[in-house]
């Protein structure tokens, strides 16, 4: 498979991390005041939306190594999920609630799909 | 044997190290009862502990490890990396999510977030590099460690993909190393203001 040309998921994934990262920066660089939510929603959103695009150019890949990909996906999702559990416990115990706590929450679950699809490709793709 | 078939090497090697797993889980358990209790010097501690092992990490991969490393013939490295990278797997992300959790914990505790606080722009400074070296560090060398592991536990390694993997793995790494310098500079100027 790896001399296939393949679309551009890993750096779709870069991007979807870029996003939320920069959603997440813009955010906790202004908290507690309060700060309009716009930018972080729409980054936020975005990188949701390109998560799913993600997944369907995964799934129109012909004879793509799925056994490959959920082996490390399952596995980086446990491990990744496990950090972003930790990150969204430290916010709820500092008191974040309401709006900034859905959209931290947003981009913490996005932060951890993204990371087992970004690696779990990056395997399948050199699959035998 | 040639560059993109390597001869066949033994898949002996644990890709995850298993045995470290339970060192793992107690430096999590310390760090959420760090963070639940909210104690000045545990928060300091895991910041201080994590952030130094993490920069002195990056820079010594960077700057003395990476060069060497790319000087070796495939099957050295091949060699190098069964050993290493799967050492990397796990202490990596471990020492970031120690360093970032208990450092936004540390400059809640000491109000530096505040944006009337006079360390207030130092803090986002060094949450734009976090940001940044993070990005490099999910996005290329993490899948990188792992496409290496993956690719030398098959019967016949393909040199050319892990010589691909391994200059992505090394010139990231160098990377972050250089972005470590300025997350030196932050943090002593936020520790001296």
């Amino acid at each position: 498979m790896n001399n296939k040309k393949l679309p551009p998921i890993s750096e779709i994934s870069v991007a979807i991390l870029t996003l939320v990262i920069a959603g997440g920066v813009y955010l906790a660089s202004h908290l507690p005041n309060h700060v309009s939510l716009i930018p972080t929603a729409l980054l936020v959103s975005l990188a949701g939306v390109l998560v799913l695009f993600n997944l369907y150019l995964i799934s129109r890949i012909p004879n793509f190594a799925w056994a490959k990909f959920f082996l490390v996906a399952k596995w980086t999702l446990l491990a990744y999920g496990v950090i972003a559990g930790t990150l969204e416990y430290i916010f709820i115990k500092d008191g974040t609630r309401g709006s900034v706590l859905v959209l931290m929450s947003s981009a913490l679950l996005i932060f951890a799909i993204n990371l087992p699809i970004h690696f779990g490709f990056t395997v399948a793709r050199y699959a035998d | 044997m040639t560059h993109t078939q390597a001869a066949p090497t033994k898949s002996d090697f644990k890709i995850v190290p298993t045995a470290a797993l339970p060192a793992v889980v107690i430096v999590f358990i310390c760090l959420i009862v760090a963070v639940a209790t909210n104690r000045l010097w545990a928060l300091d501690f895991f910041h201080v502990v994590g952030g130094g092992l993490w920069t002195a990490i990056d820079l010594f991969l960077g700057f003395v490890i990476g060069p060497i490393i790319g000087n070796m013939s495939i099957p050295a490295r091949m060699e190098f990396s069964k050993k290493f990278m799967p050492k990397m797997l796990l202490l990596m992300p471990t020492l970031v999510i120690m360093t970032l959790a208990s450092g936004w914990q540390l400059a809640r505790h000491e109000g530096f977030i505040l944006s009337s606080d006079k360390h207030h722009s130092w803090v986002v400074a060094s949450m734009i590099v976090v940001g940044a070296m993070a990005i490099i560090a999910l996005g290329f060398l993490e899948p990188a460690n792992i496409g290496v592991l993956f690719e030398l536990k098959k019967e016949h390694p393909n040199g050319e993909v892990i010589g691909r993997l391994m200059k992505r793995f090394l010139y990231t790494a160098g990377l972050t190393g250089a972005m470590q310098v300025a997350t030196l500079i932050i943090m002593t100027r936020i520790a001296t203001l």
